[in-house]
């Protein structure tokens, strides 16, 4: 161990030197860094947890969103059921009701057809009666004179 | 390494000389102040490479073990002390790794580099340990105490630390100035050459050790070779830590009313 001054202060010297340095070049920056790199961190944490409060409120939101869209769409099919089950209804008796008026009229139409034929008939069978009587008595019978008697037999047949 | 075949005695003692420029006290130990300065260098040059690209973004792999470093000195300055940090944090970093890479040298087998200057540079002596020769440790420590005396009246101002020197431990009687002075002085003296010499110490033994395992036969070497540098490896970061920790202790002591 042999002591001397020259080295302990070049040592002294250089040691001050470099402790300049560090303090000037390597430390700030680096802490700078560091410093700013905890604050970035801790920033999007609080960041991450707000999106993720943010998130469950949305789908709570969404949730709430789709059933009442679940139930409108439950209203408006139950709706359109009724209202498709009121027109069939409707068409139903409209149908019912057309049929029953066509039925009736060609009923009176055909009843109308079988009186004139009954009227028709009755008239044909008086001429006939007349045709007949007149061939059996000969010019006897005066046709004007008997026709009350003729028409009253008509209304018998 | 001298010219034949050494004698054990010469062996060792060629491993401990210095390579020295001048006489008597202002003697330069140039293998000692070259051999820290390139390592100084060397620290520097790699933490103001990770300084300069430093980024707050995702950090590169210099960068992360650069910051683990200045992170750890960081936390190890806050531990102790409680005041602006803008330069003994640089201080205590500059301490842990140059005194470290000081340490390390230790690990390279004693011959190499003595050898390869003796071919090379034509050099009689080289001794690539700094911190084994004692005026390295020294050249720090003392920077340490003035450092101390600064911080001293920084923090107390010079009425404060002049009453602490005059009135602590035993009274502030004017009969006991005197002694009071002196413990104080001796305390203060000591704690450099405490510092600097524990330093030296563990560093020198452990240089000297591995001088005698290099006087064995070469085929036995690797063995307590091996074992000593291993466990060598924990006494080197061992030794920067507690230097740069003291120095952290000292500094809020002298800093801080007490």
């Amino acid at each position: 161990m042999d002591l001397s001054i020259g080295t302990l202060i070049g040592q002294a010297g250089t040691f001050l030197v470099f402790i300049w340095v560090t303090m000037k070049f390597v430390w700030p920056p680096l802490v700078q860094a560091m410093e700013e790199r905890r604050e970035k961190i801790a920033e999007g944490l609080a960041q991450s947890d707000e999106a993720e409060k943010a998130l469950e409120k949305a789908q709570l939101e969404a949730d709430g969103i789709i059933q009442e869209a679940r139930k409108k769409a439950g209203d408006i099919l139950d709706q359109a059921n009724q209202r498709g089950n009121q027109m069939i209804d409707q068409a139903r008796e409209e149908a019912v009701a057309e049929h029953n008026r066509r039925v009736e009229a060609a009923e009176n139409e055909i009843r109308q057809a079988t009186n004139q034929a009954r009227e028709a008939l009755r008239e044909r069978v008086a001429e006939l009666a007349i045709a007949g009587a007149s061939r059996v008595i000969e010019k006897e019978i005066d046709a004007g004179k008997h026709q009350e008697i003729l028409d009253k037999l008509a209304a018998e047949l | 390494m001298a010219a034949g075949a050494p004698t054990p005695t010469e062996y060792v003692k060629h491993h401990i000389t210095n390579l020295s420029y001048g006489e008597g006290l202002w003697t330069f130990h140039m293998d000692t102040l070259v051999v820290s300065f390139v390592l100084g260098l060397f620290f520097l040059t790699f933490f103001i490479l990770a300084a300069r690209k430093a980024t707050s973004g995702v950090p590169g792999k210099l960068q992360n073990f650069v910051e683990m470093l200045v992170d750890f000195v960081d936390e190890s300055v806050k531990g102790s002390f409680h005041g602006p940090r803008n330069f003994i944090g640089p201080l205590s970093l500059t301490i842990f790794v140059w005194v470290f890479l000081w340490n390390v040298m230790d690990i390279i087998p004693v011959d190499y580099l003595p050898l390869l200057s003796y071919k090379v540079l034509g050099l009689e002596y080289t001794r690539i340990v700094p911190s084994a020769d004692i005026n390295a440790p020294f050249g720090l420590s003392f920077t340490v105490l003035a450092l101390i005396l600064i911080y001293s009246v920084k923090g107390k101002g010079f009425s404060g630390f002049g009453k602490e020197l005059l009135f602590h431990p035993f009274g502030s009687s004017p009969f006991l100035w005197p002694a009071n002075l002196l413990l104080n002085l001796v305390e203060m003296i000591a704690k450099p050459i405490s510092l600097g010499l524990r330093l030296f110490g563990n560093l020198y033994a452990a240089e000297l050790i591995f001088v005698l395992i290099a006087l064995l036969p070469w085929w036995i070497q690797f063995i307590p070779g091996g074992v000593w540098a291993i466990f060598h490896i924990l006494v080197i970061p061992l030794q920067a830590f507690i230097f740069m920790t003291l120095t952290i202790v000292y500094l809020s002591l002298a800093y801080e009313e007490h």
